[in-house]
């Protein structure tokens, strides 16, 4: 499940692909040896992660959306694409999908991205057995972002694609581990996610909706302890808990939340309040800090980079999420739509 | 037999006004107890001073968070706490005297899945904290009333088992949608929010909340405390009422009224939460016997007592909220069991 069967994966593949014609072999996160067809032209993404990890690389292979994009969602998502149809999600856990609809897309090649246990395995098993179409199940951790497009690139036949993606990601990381090389860990900033309308759920140190926050160098003030045997998820907190952790930094993606942060009392006196420290995350056409934990969340990596060390990291908040959304989302922001989406992206003044 | 006498003895020693008092002062302390008691460090002489510091308005301005915490937070909570479980346990008490069946809950006519639906209807749309609250209170009022129209529509059987079977196939129904909005939620982001609330919680209240939703369960209160004696005549059935000369058909539609609003007006700030309204008026009445009279207020300091310790258990156990909806149900089952199994008849 390393770096090295992914490797090992990608060289097998990039072997095979040399000789048309001839179905190649793949070996996914999971260690299953996946035979897929030379040419891929339709690919069912089996959830949200996967959806984004493939709109990114060739959107030309989407057969539809787990979800329809909403109204607000859909300016941010390159023209034919967004109009794909609902196809609903295969992740095990409340599906949405008919197999039977799966089957009338005719897609050569369904996948997931993301955790990859073993009800995820067996569920990947049972769907190929079923339907006859490969399945592949790729590793959604964050670390592993850019072999997952290199994988999922070298899959579909956009090599060149997904290099380009990857090393942005790649540079990204490395300017990071730099920056936060200088930074002891008493200094660095203390983050509470907030989520929920009245921003009282919040992601536990060490869940995947989470990781984000230390990746890009902050301090997660939910944190139960290294050794202390939870669930790492998303889970209820009390205002009392929030006013004991003092965080100096909040994050959220909900305006209900971040209306009335401001002006309600119990809010007031925290230190991120004080401190004019609350940013709203952009949330369309895909989510800046989770939801889905996929490549979305590698321009919201660098935002929260941008706003934990503004002297160490330089961002330009405008112009990389410009870049951002050309680079991976195909599509050119007008102004009117830039200055919506980072609206109190950096606080409100 | 042997055991049935004994546990009424134990329990039935003093008389009635002397119980409710005692609860009324172990409730009471229990409350003084539990403001002491959080995350955030107050020693009780903190706690002191700032209560003197509000009441007079003299001394320093306060240092900290002490304020924010003792009055926007702790205390709003602590009386929530008592207020909600009171209100289910009066709730409870009616329904359970209505149906004259010790297994009715207030959720009987569907009050709570109702609410459950406004409140995940909210959430879907991605409403305000405060319209999120409003839905939950008119989904729970919308249902029963529609339970009530149904069951009135339906003529020629026993009135409280046609409203019982209206309520659970509303209820039922009212789950079903819930189900609907759980589908099309954002799994990421509203899906979490709607299982929360579910599962109950008063992590989030704040005084508004309180301060919306004592008067409600005032209001459904004062038929109750009037009509208390009537409340006796309809556990005797309808027929024995008619002859002792109440209306039974009237006097229901107003039980059922006044419970439902003091079960909604609760349930729109706590969120769904059981085992209270089911357990509470049960042990009451073990305690001080089925005269409604002496039964409704003891079940009301019980609940209140209950649902405090159960907060207060919720609030402090680990680093994150626990819910409510399953510390009730982890320590009420066992009770109910245990009731069941002693095999006391209600009356």
């Amino acid at each position: 499940m390393g770096p090295i069967r992914f490797a090992a994966g990608f060289l097998a593949l990039t072997v095979l692909a040399a000789a048309p014609a001839i179905a190649a072999t793949v070996t996914d996160s999971a260690g299953r040896t996946v035979t897929v067809p030379d040419t891929i032209s339709r690919v069912y993404a089996a959830g949200p992660p996967a959806s984004v990890l493939l709109y990114v690389l060739a959107p030309d292979r989407l057969t539809g959306w787990p979800r329809a994009p909403h109204a607000y969602e859909r300016p941010y998502l390159a023209a034919p694409y967004r109009d794909l149809p609902e196809t609903g999600r295969l992740t095990g856990r409340g599906d949405t999908a008919n197999l039977e609809v799966v089957l009338r897309n005719k897609p050569d090649l369904i996948f997931d991205f993301g955790s990859v246990r073993d009800t995820y395995i067996s569920l990947a098993e049972r769907v190929q057995k079923q339907t006859g179409i490969p399945y592949l199940l790729i590793d959604g951790r964050f670390e592993n972002t850019p072999e997952a497009l290199r994988l999922m690139g070298g899959v579909l036949g956009v090599d060149k694609r997904a290099e380009t993606l990857a090393s942005y990601v790649e540079d990204l990381f490395a300017e990071l581990d730099r920056t936060l090389a200088k930074v002891p860990e008493d200094q660095r900033p203390r983050v509470y996610l907030a989520r929920g309308p009245d921003g009282l759920e919040t992601g536990l140190k060490g869940s995947i909706n989470t990781e984000i926050i230390e990746r890009a160098g902050g301090r997660n003030v939910a944190d139960p302890g290294p050794d202390a045997a939870v669930r790492r998820g998303i889970t209820q907190v009390s205002i009392e808990q929030v006013i004991v952790a003092n965080p100096d930094t909040i994050i959220t993606w909900d305006r209900n939340f971040y209306g009335q942060v401001w002006t309600n009392p119990v809010w007031r006196g925290i230190e991120a309040v004080k401190r004019k420290r609350v940013y709203l995350a952009p949330t369309a056409p895909f989510g800046w800090i989770d939801r889905p934990p996929s490549v979305n969340r590698i321009i919201g990596l660098k935002w929260l980079a941008g706003l934990f060390y503004p002297d160490r990291f330089s961002f330009d908040l405008p112009a990389e999420t410009r870049k951002f959304y050309k680079l991976f989302y195909h599509v050119d922001l007008s102004d009117e739509e830039l200055d919506r989406l980072i609206e109190w992206a950096s606080g409100r003044p | 037999m042997g055991k049935r006498t004994a546990l009424r003895s134990t329990f039935s020693v003093a008389p009635p006004a002397l119980t409710i008092s005692g609860l009324s002062v172990a409730v009471i302390l229990l409350t003084l107890f539990t403001i002491t008691v959080g995350p955030y460090p107050l020693s009780v002489g903190q706690i002191l001073e700032a209560l003197w510091r509000s009441a007079t308005g003299l001394g320093d301005a306060p240092a900290g968070q002490i304020d924010t915490v003792l009055f926007q937070v702790r205390i709003p909570r602590v009386t929530a706490a008592l207020l909600v479980g009171a209100a289910l346990a009066a709730a409870g008490t009616v329904y359970q005297g209505l149906f004259r069946n010790p297994l009715v809950s207030p959720d009987i006519l569907g009050v709570s899945t109702g609410a459950g639906l406004g409140a995940a209807t909210g959430i879907l749309l991605s409403l305000p904290v405060i319209a999120i609250q409003g839905l939950a209170f008119a989904g729970g009022l919308i249902t029963v009333a529609l339970v009530y129209s149904v069951a009135t529509a339906v003529r020629g059987h026993e009135p409280t088992l046609v409203l019982v079977l209206a309520g659970v196939v509303l209820g039922a129904l009212a789950g079903a949608c819930i189900s609907l909005v759980k589908i099309l939620a954002d799994p990421y982001d509203q899906l979490p929010a709607i299982t929360f609330w579910l599962l109950g919680s008063l992590a989030g209240v704040n005084p508004k909340d309180v301060w919306s939703a004592l008067p409600l369960v005032g209001l459904g209160l004062v038929p109750l405390v009037l009509l208390r004696w009537r409340m006796n005549l309809m556990a005797l059935g309808d027929e024995e009422a008619s002859a002792l000369g109440v209306d039974p058909r009237r006097l229901r539609i107003l039980f059922v009224a006044a419970a439902t609003l003091i079960t909604a007006s609760v349930v729109a700030i706590s969120g769904v939460i059981g085992w209270v309204g089911l357990v509470m008026p049960h042990i009451a009445r073990l305690i001080v016997g089925p005269n409604f009279d002496r039964l409704l207020p003891t079940a009301m300091l019980l609940g209140a007592g209950y649902l405090l310790i159960v907060d207060t258990l919720a609030r402090t156990m680990a680093t994150t909220e626990t819910p409510l909806g399953i510390l009730t149900a982890f320590l009420g089952a066992p009770v109910f069991l245990w009731l069941l199994a002693s095999g006391r008849r209600g009356w």
